[in-house]
């Protein structure tokens, strides 16, 4: 087996024939067939042949992941095929050419295949025209109130209108006026006046989402996006209609009417709440994280993810959270803290130190982790959690990291199986020193006896005997977290760590995908990032001087590694390198 | 579910999907079925159609609001149509319909069929009745009025008991 790292899951393309079109007079080879919304290979459109020569052809109903129906007219383009004599062969032209037949007729781009020697005209006066005429169309009844709309920014009706609109509407009967602000489910508003009904939503949620909730209801202009009465529209995927919706017919309850979209900063971040690891991009303005987006990657989520995941990020903003560093309770700062802490695991007796580290942490964190293990003879273990899975983007694995952290040998294949080892390991007075990073234990710790009981009848995986009686036995207990809990208000030492947004770095995901993630905020107070410090700890207690940039520390790490087959930080790219896990 | 499917329409639905290659294509027969049975096509019954077809409520409910002939309420006992298509339009269709609205206590610019509130009269749009040279025309149920004027259709209105 190949052990060479790949950056993309395609099918293979090499058996696809090719085929030579124009677009605009400029001649490109594309595919004869392209994989559809369904995997399937399907015959190439004339749309995405345009795509492939970097040509945009506008559109509304038409996306790439979604199956086609042709039905807003906007990518409507004209064409010509070579042209055959009475004879059925090629006529030519007189420098050698061969002539080309136009057709009379108009096509959409989106539903028309191509054939060899296809000549597509995208920019002609005639197109021009038809494109203005579909815009003044889908413009009759929708409401021209963009500066009072929360899609205003991010609007395809605008954007298209921009190119071509017309300054003003000639349109001076009365407007069909359908419902606003309609409640479709728990997490999703529709505005019907705004629809242009592209039928984006339904066929999303019909075909990806596999929940046939959506449909047209009524007839003519008082067609209505809806459910069925009484049926809200409610499965974990809903907010990718809002995200599919090229209006503002949908919106997301969350996010609409919090900030004008173009004043967000958009970060390229990945999801943290399974080990699927969604591709996201992260909008906050000032410090404040106002949404999660999908971002496309083919190799792993598409161009989707789940509502759960999209909206597990207000708990950044909490005011609880850790700021300040306490030693023994008290403020104190990192050069102190970091000082004793040091000094502590520089006398520590082999085999008396045990970590607990979270496969929430980055690759890069759970390698100095595990310099630190190694140097001081440390028993290490994270916790699992497991939860449901879904069909189609939801892992039963809630850690985004598992896989990091058994590759940086935090813990074995098995996670949790070392648990008991330190439970054992406290009780006997034998590790007199544990270090956490992002765990509450406490919460899922069960007194020993019980634990045993339990583990007969079922197989507990998350579940172990570290109890706060047991922590109390212990010399010195180190915790680092980013909000405060029972775990934390145990520790001799405090160390306020990161969320994710708040940091750089990367994980590997549930199918071995590597992918890094920016910073998109600020932390709040004295929180620094687990790298930074872990980075300075690892310096003074094994001497070794590592790198100061996360680059620098994931290229030294991959070198290291051999699963990283020394992988650059620059190779990872937005969406991220698959290894052999 | 409230709604209770008696057996003759269990089996006349079973019959009515035996017809089709497959199941969906069934919808329309079997809403007609239910409405020649109650008159009308309830939410629940809706939502039983779909269980029948194996689809989604949503599915069944785009056709019943698709087709205004299908009825998403009760029909009053007596039910006024008054053709609005261009002949009738030109002949005063409009005028006819506001009459009877506004006797009957109704309101003229609301769109589709509108029923009195004591249950007795159901007044609405249709489309041809095909009588264009005697426009405007209306039915009252299965009976076919021609020239209607304000003063017939008073008359009309008077004679239902």
């Amino acid at each position: 087996m190949s052990t060479a790292a790949t950056t993309e899951i395609k099918p293979a393309l090499t058996a696809i024939e090719h085929i030579k079109v124009k677009v605009d007079g400029r001649e490109i080879e594309v595919p004869r067939l392209i994989a559809d919304w369904s995997g399937k290979l399907t015959p190439t459109t004339m749309i995405q042949a345009c795509e492939l020569a970097k040509t945009d052809v506008p559109h509304y109903c038409w996306h790439p992941k979604l199956p086609v129906v042709g039905n807003c007219r906007m990518c409507l383009v004209e064409f010509g095929t070579p042209a055959l004599g009475p004879d059925r062969k090629p006529v030519f032209n007189p420098d050698g050419t061969p002539k080309i037949a136009k057709s009379p007729r108009p096509a959409i781009s989106c539903a028309t295949p191509i054939s060899p020697g296809m000549e597509i005209y995208t920019k002609t006066p005639a197109v021009k025209q038809m494109r203005e005429g579909v815009l003044e169309s889908l413009l009759i009844n929708h409401p021209l109130d963009c500066p009072i709309c929360d899609q205003a920014g991010e609007c395809k009706l605008q954007e298209y209108s921009v190119d071509y609109g017309q300054s003003s509407s000639r349109f001076v009967e009365t407007k069909v006026h359908k419902p606003k602000a309609v409640d479709l489910g728990p997490r999703i508003m529709l505005d019907a006046e705004r629809c242009i009904l592209c039928t984006r939503c339904i066929r999303f949620t019909r075909d990806i989402a596999g929940d046939d909730a959506l449909g047209i209801v009524n007839r003519g202009s008082y067609n209505t996006i809806a459910t069925f009465p009484g049926i809200p529209f409610d499965n974990n995927y809903t907010l990718n209609t809002v995200d599919v919706c090229p209006v503002g017919a949908l919106t997301s309850k969350d996010f609409r009417f919090q900030m004008r979209a173009w004043f967000l900063k958009e970060t390229k971040s990945v999801c943290t709440s399974c080990a699927t690891g969604c591709n996201v991009l992260i909008g906050s303005r000032e410090e404040k994280i106002f949404r999660y987006t999908p971002r496309d990657n083919d190799a792993v989520n598409a161009s989707w993810m789940c509502d759960a995941g999209r909206l597990n990020y207000k708990w950044i903003a909490r005011a609880d959270r850790l700021k300040e560093v306490l030693v023994r309770g008290q403020k104190s700062t990192w050069k102190a803290a970091l000082n004793e802490i040091s000094d502590k695991l520089k006398n520590a007796q082999a085999g008396s130190v045990a970590i607990i580290a979270s496969a929430r942490q980055t690759n890069e964190e759970l390698w100095l982790i595990s310099k630190l293990k190694s140097k001081l003879g440390a028993i290490s273990d994270s916790i699992p959690r497991v939860g449901e899975a879904d069909k189609l983007l939801v892992s039963a694995d809630k850690n985004p990291n598992t896989n990091g952290a058994r590759i940086t040998g935090i813990c074995f294949t098995e996670m949790g199986i070392n648990l008991v080892k330190i439970s054992d390991g406290i009780a006997s007075g034998k590790i007199k020193t544990l270090i956490v990073f992002g765990e509450n234990i406490v919460k899922r710790a069960v007194a020993n006896e019980k634990l045993r009981e339990r583990e007969t009848v079922s197989e507990v995986v998350d579940e172990h005997a570290i109890t706060a009686e047991l922590l109390a036995k212990l010399d010195t207990l180190i915790v680092s977290d980013i909000l405060p809990n029972e775990t934390t208000k145990l520790a001799h030492y405090v160390l306020p760590g990161c969320a994710p947004a708040e940091k750089r770095g990367s994980f590997t995901n549930g199918k071995g995908r590597v992918q890094k993630f920016m910073k998109a905020v600020e932390a709040p107070g004295d929180a620094r990032a687990e790298w930074e410090f872990l980075h300075d700890l690892v310096h003074n207690v094994t001497g070794q001087n590592g790198f100061v940039t996360i680059e620098g520390l994931f290229n030294q790490m991959a070198k290291e590694i051999p699963v990283f087959m020394g992988v650059t930080w620059q190779a990872l790219g937005d969406t991220g390198v698959t290894v052999q896990i | 579910m409230s709604f209770q499917a008696t057996p003759e329409l269990e089996a006349e639905v079973h019959e009515l999907i035996s017809h089709y290659p497959v199941k969906r294509a069934a919808s329309l027969m079997v809403l007609h079925a239910i409405q020649e049975k109650f008159g009308w096509i309830s939410s629940d019954a809706v939502q039983w159609t779909a269980k029948k077809l194996e689809l989604q409520p949503i599915n069944v409910f785009e056709i019943l609001t698709f087709y205004p002939m299908l009825r998403q309420e009760p029909q009053g006992k007596y039910a006024i149509k008054v053709c609005r298509t261009l002949s009738c339009a030109l002949g005063g269709a409009y005028e006819l319909h506001k009459h009877f609205c506004d006797k009957l206590g109704l309101d003229a610019h609301k769109h589709g069929p509108q029923t009195t509130k004591d249950g007795k009269f159901t007044v609405e749009f249709v489309e041809c009745l095909a009588s264009c040279g005697t426009a405007p025309v209306m039915m009252l149920g299965e009976k076919f009025y021609e020239d209607v004027s304000n003063a017939k259709a008073d008359e009309i209105v008077g004679g239902c008991k």
